[in-house]
């Protein structure tokens, strides 16, 4: 009995997954798999391609540069040293109604709002209401932190300092008939940035929560809690516009919801009363606007139909060459 | 030494190596000893002999290594190139510091070479990550798990010693299966150093222990000494004979006596044994003896009914040893008839020795004794003058006959030769014994076949020409070199041994003598030219077989191979404390547990019960973990390269400014959680090929023999995929980026969506094409590569889910949610991953497959596959993914070419 013991302690395990023996499955890629699965692939993506690139043909935009760079552009003028509140009339005409909700964006190029430097430089502490931050606020607000008398900046940081200034007003010329058009302001900005992530401090009014030895952003022309004189509730850190600019661009070449028209734009001539504030030729830059309206998927992008197309063509081709290659050296042979 | 007794004469007696008390030598008969030490410290044998176990690195390791290097060059480059960029896109009037993001004062005073010097550093810590540390862990990880499987296989287990194997280091399972070179001991590995008596001759009459009557040869046949039935030797020489056997030892029985031994018992090559020696009368069968021989020729004679019982008045002179040793000292009449015998015996593979014979008379025996005593007591050349004195008396003595005993061969020796031979593996026998013995061995293990050509460079060979052994070793090294390397047909890369007849094969034999001729030779040019030919000579024959060496020598043959030109992988297999020198110096040592002791096992690197083991270590597991480990090293640089390619990429879109794409926590928990238990399960468990069919086509060794898995090519390959798919990922969602309105209520996204698409689209890649490659789904695969990816999904929303606390920014605040709320991202997400994957699924069906063996490996792999498994699920329709693909279509191509 002893021995048999010994004998059964020492000798391994006879389970599957000692032995190397677990129940698998093996998987292979023969032609008979993958034939079918490029051409079940390659017709999908052809139809996905098909339907992305008719909903993006569909998709009306309008686009204008009102930088002022050329002598003929209607913002020349305001591109001056020293020109200040500056406002340009951009004239335009709709040929083909723009159904459904027409987006308002303004977009910016040559503008890095992904520099590391300049992407840190905010207080998350202080954007979520927290007063005590309003005091001190955070070291990477710097140079924003404090101003030239040491008075805390709020909000600190080169982001929010640097937020876009340029503000707009559409106007539709119906003859000497000038009916300005309502731009809608809100739901431009994340919903959990709006309700969540970004707080006021709860002090009213919210006047009071910054009169406390604390100063607007050098670059700002209204302290953060008068953004909005319209409505109470979209004003300090939960200004639409400023969580729109808070939310930093991916790349140097963007654009940023401004505005939304719920009617639509009629056939008509327009004009776009732009106040010019935000300069942008010291580094190159380039402004403009846009009015599109989006689709289910999200505004005019040509890339993913090509995409698609290509690859499900590619993919067909691929099946067919395939098809032929397994062809010519089976069937002769099975004969 | 004098010994000064109270008012005697001082009498000397010699001291000796027998007066040495070794290590671990206990007491056995008397009650107390006087003992000096006299070698301590350093100079003991133990420390003498202790090679310092080096430490012993994979060929994988080195290979790994190699990597590095290039993804350090990589690393250093790419951040090189991002700050030189950085500064010539700065020197741009406007660029360095637009007014939106005004540098503090502290940056607008600090040294222009000191920010470029902080810039580069930036950039080395942002790309860091190209170095997959992780991969150490993962490693150690595989390797240290991996070895379990060893110890658990239950086909180690061997029920006679109730043991299974023993891994000693788990560095080196992927070296299993890179072997190149055995090194095999005989006695105890190839055999199983278990002595039979078989049969002796006495007076050139064959009497063989049977139990049933047979004729043999038309010699006599002993059914047992009591049979006198046919022709004989005289009773008084066979009584003789068997007496010689019974006194001629080293014999020693358990039972303790408290004889003294007057005469010192000599060792195997030893003669003199004097037949007066006291001797109780054994009943019990506990017989011990320093070689196992002796135990068997006791056993044998003590079947014939004879044992030691007691004294006899006359003094005989009884010699036992070598034929080559015995037949210089009988009357050579008398050898022609044994001769005969002893040589057949010795091709059956038996292990044989002569027995000779003297009568001394009294004053002989005294002068031969006092001569001994003598020659003992000199203090200058010992050696020499005790080997006269035995020279002087063992002249002129009568044969009486030889032994036969018999070594079986390993279970299964046979079969393991041949499947390493097939697996294009040379062996090499390395002996202490001699060479017709050795030769048999090989034969009977199938290293040498019927029509294997001998090239003999032995003491024999050397003196046929009757000329200067240099001479002669110069003129056979020469002609062996032109018939072995230079008149053979060249030979294919990575095959080294052919299977067609049309090709002649070689075996090589050399002797420790002549070994140590060519390796320490008089010139030191010479030498290394000796050197040189001999190692091209020995690469060229199919085994090659080193008998009557040292254990030094054997170390050294073992490391003169390991340095030989390709550096191959060796592997030393040994029982005994004789191999333990060669075990460490190989690449890989293999101990035996076998009879001689535990050094060698203590010694080795992986410990096996039987030689037959060695055919599944190396073709099963050997096999297996190099491809699992080799493909998880690729796979980590893979990853890792296309991980941190789009960071790359995104300083061109980022001003050089060092922004990293993605978030802290996706950057740390890449390589630790979401992309690493899928490939740690993979290395554990994949099977691209089963077992089964492993060990039935030993050729399927030869694909992945000298690195193939982890050579340059297949290591550009894998870097290409990883900068394509790198490229793929940033620039597909760079272009899905040009309109950033990517949701249906026209918000846009920022760039910590933009880097957690792309993260996304790269954890789904990497993780599936880990899916595409594995080839052998268990569970346990199933579960980490879909629960991994479940894990990333799951930590994304959580961590996306909160306002943590802790964090000073809410970076990425329900930024993973957006992302799938828009139908944009999700095409892009599908998009690219299927266009990194599709190439992938081209390629493994297009792809050709490679070396001469695809088609015998088709014809074998397939139809046995699918007999040999007893698992349902397992083995049929496999396929060898990595190594050589054949789908049916490549297989038309295999058609196609023939």
């Amino acid at each position: 009995m002893g021995k048999e013991e010994q004998e059964l302690a020492n000798r391994p395990d006879n389970t599957a997954f000692t032995q190397q023996r677990l129940p698998a499955w093996q998987p292979m890629l023969s032609a008979g798999i993958v034939i079918p699965g490029f051409v079940l692939i390659g017709l999908a993506f052809i139809g996905i391609g098909v339907a992305l690139f008719i909903t993006s043909r569909s998709i009306q935009v309008l686009e204008f540069d009102y930088t002022g760079v050329e002598q003929n552009s209607p913002c020349f003028n305001c591109t001056g040293q020293k020109v200040l509140n500056c406002v340009c009339n951009l004239d335009f005409s709709i040929d083909r109604p723009f159904t459904g909700t027409v987006f308002f964006y303004y977009g910016l190029s040559n503008y890095f709002q992904n520099f590391r430097k300049y992407s840190v430089s905010k207080d998350d502490s202080q954007l979520y209401g927290d007063i005590t931050y309003f005091k001190s606020p955070s070291v990477t607000c710097s140079p924003y932190d404090y101003d030239s008398n040491n008075q805390p900046i709020v909000p600190c940081g080169s982001i929010a300092n640097s937020m876009f200034n340029d503000t707009f007003k559409l106007n539709n010329i119906n003859g000497s008939k000038v009916d300005l058009v309502p731009l809608d302001g809100k739901g431009i900005a994340w919903w959990t940035d709006y309700n969540i992530k970004y707080r006021n401090p709860s002090i009213t009014p919210l006047k009071n929560a910054f009169n406390s030895n604390t100063v607007k952003p050098i670059f700002w022309s209204k302290p953060a809690y008068e953004l909005d004189t319209t409505d109470p509730a979209n004003n300090g850190f939960i200004n639409q516009d400023f969580l729109v600019w808070m939310r930093r661009a991916a790349l140097p070449n963007f654009r940023k919801l401004y505005r939304r028209i719920d009617k639509g734009l009629p056939i008509g001539n327009y004009s776009l009363a732009i106040s010019y504030n935000y300069p942008v030729l010291s580094f190159n830059g380039r402004k403009k606007v846009v009015f599109s309206n989006v689709s289910w998927m999200g505004g005019k992008n040509e890339f993913l139909g090509i995409a698609y197309l290509v690859i499900g063509s590619m993919c067909v081709f691929m099946s067919i060459v395939m098809l032929i290659v397994y062809a010519k050296f089976k069937f002769p042979e099975e004969d | 030494m004098h010994i000064y007794k109270n008012e005697q004469e001082p009498a000397v007696r010699s001291l000796g190596p027998e007066n040495l008390l070794l290590k671990g030598a206990t007491l056995k008969n008397t009650q107390k000893i006087y003992g000096v030490a006299v070698y301590t410290g350093m100079e003991t044998k133990m420390a003498l002999n202790y090679q310092g176990k080096s430490q012993k690195r994979s060929a994988v390791e080195k290979s790994i290594n190699a990597f590095l290097l290039v993804y350090l060059c990589i690393l250093v480059s790419k951040a090189l190139v991002c700050t030189t960029l950085k500064y010539v896109w700065q020197n741009k009037p406007g660029q360095d510091e637009p007014w939106y993001n005004e540098k503090t004062q502290r940056e607008k005073d600090t040294n222009l070479y000191l920010k470029m010097f902080t810039d580069f550093l930036s950039f080395m810590v942002l790309f860091n990550f190209i170095i997959p540390v992780s991969m150490y862990v993962t490693v150690e990880m595989q390797k240290f798990l991996g070895s379990f499987f060893i110890t658990w296989d239950k086909d180690f287990f061997d029920p006679e010693i109730k043991e299974g194997a023993l891994v000693n280091t788990s560095d080196l399972n992927e070296e299993l299966g890179q072997v190149e070179y055995v090194f095999t001991d005989k006695t105890g590995t190839l055999t199983q150093n278990n002595m039979e008596f078989i049969e002796c001759c006495i007076d050139g009459f064959q009497y063989k222990y049977r139990d049933a009557n047979s004729e043999l040869d038309g010699l006599c046949v002993a059914d047992g000494p009591v049979n006198k039935v046919q022709q004989k030797a005289g009773r008084e020489r066979e009584e003789l004979f068997l007496r010689a056997l019974c006194l001629c030892h080293t014999v020693q029985v358990k039972e303790p006596t408290e004889q003294n031994q007057r005469d010192g018992l000599d060792q195997v090559d030893g003669f003199v044994v004097d037949s007066e020696e006291p001797h109780p009368p054994q009943e019990q069968r506990g017989f011990i003896a320093s070689s196992p021989d002796e135990v068997a020729l006791v056993k044998g004679a003590m079947r014939y009914g004879f044992t030691f019982l007691g004294l006899e008045s006359d003094t005989l002179l009884f010699c036992k040893g070598a034929d080559s040793s015995i037949f210089p000292r009988v009357r050579q009449e008398e050898v022609e008839r044994i001769r005969m015998n002893v040589e057949r015996n010795a091709t059956e593979g038996y292990r044989t020795l002569c027995v000779a014979y003297k009568y001394l008379s009294a004053e002989e025996y005294a002068q031969a004794d006092a001569g001994l005593r003598e020659a003992r007591l000199s203090l200058q050349d010992r050696e020499e003058k005790l080997i006269t004195v035995y020279n002087q008396v063992e002249t002129g003595m009568s044969l009486i006959g030889a032994t036969a005993v018999e070594d079986r061969l390993q279970e299964e020796a046979a079969e393991t030769m041949e499947a390493l031979q097939g697996a294009g593996i040379k062996v090499w026998v390395l002996t202490g014994d001699k060479m017709e013995t050795a030769k048999s061995t090989c034969y009977a293990c199938r290293l040498f076949q019927r029509n294997t050509e001998l090239l003999e460079l032995t003491v024999r060979t050397l003196e046929d020409g009757g000329r200067r052994r240099e001479e002669r070793l110069h003129e056979l090294l020469l002609e062996y070199h032109k018939k072995a390397v230079q008149d053979a047909p060249p030979v294919r890369a990575g095959v080294t041994r052919t299977w067609s007849s049309a090709t002649q094969d070689y075996g090589f034999i050399i002797d420790g003598a002549t070994l140590s001729m060519v390796l320490n030779s008089s010139s030191e040019s010479s030498s290394s030219r000796y050197k040189n030919l001999f190692l091209q000579i020995c690469q060229n024959c199919t085994s090659v077989l080193c008998c009557r060496m040292a254990p030094l020598q054997k170390a050294q043959i073992v490391k003169m191979v390991k340095n030989s030109k390709g550096s191959p992988i060796t592997l030393s297999i040994g029982d005994g404390a004789n191999d333990v020198s060669m075990i460490l110096e190989a690449h890989v040592g293999i101990g035996i547990k076998g009879k001689e002791g535990r050094q060698a096992v203590r010694n080795s690197d992986y410990a096996i019960p039987k030689l037959k083991h060695l055919k599944k270590l190396l073709l099963a597991h050997g096999h297996l973990y190099y491809v699992r480990i080799a493909h998880l090293v690729q796979y980590f640089f893979y990853k890792n390269l296309c991980f941190i390619l789009p960071q790359f990429l995104y300083q061109f879109f980022c001003g050089y400014s060092q922004q990293p794409l993605y978030d802290a926590a996706y950057l740390t928990m890449y390589n630790i959680c979401f992309t690493s238990m899928p490939i740690l399960a993979y290395s554990l468990l994949e099977q691209h090929i089963c077992m089964e069919v492993l060990l039935d086509n030993s050729t399927l060794y030869r694909d992945i023999a000298k690195n193939a898995m982890l050579r340059w090519g297949p290591f550009l390959y894998w870097t290409l995929l990883g900068v394509f798919h790198g490229l793929l990922f940033f620039f597909g969602v760079r272009y899905l980026f040009s309109n950033p309105a990517l949701q249906d209520n026209g918000q846009v996204f920022g760039n910590w969506s933009y880097g957690t698409i792309v993260f996304t689209v790269l954890v789904f890649t990497v993780t599936l094409k880990l899916a595409l490659d594995t080839r052998h789904w268990t569970w346990i695969n199933h579960f980490v590569i879909w629960g991994s990816l479940a894990f990333y999904m799951f930590f994304s929303f959580f961590w996306g889910g909160i306002i943590w606390p802790f964090l000073k920014q809410q970076r990425l605040y329900f930024v993973f949610a957006n992302m799938l709320s828009s139908v944009s991202a999700w095409l892009v997400i599908i998009l690219l991953i299927l266009l990194s994957l599709l190439p992938e699924i081209l390629l493994v069906v297009f792809r050709k497959p490679r070396g001469p063996h695809a088609r015998q490996l088709y014809q074998s792999v397939f139809p046995s596959s699918c007999l040999c498994c007893s698992n349902a699920f397992c083995c049929c329709r496999r396929m060898p993914s990595q190594i050589a693909v054949v789908t049916p279509l490549s297989y038309k191509h295999l058609k196609e070419r023939e």
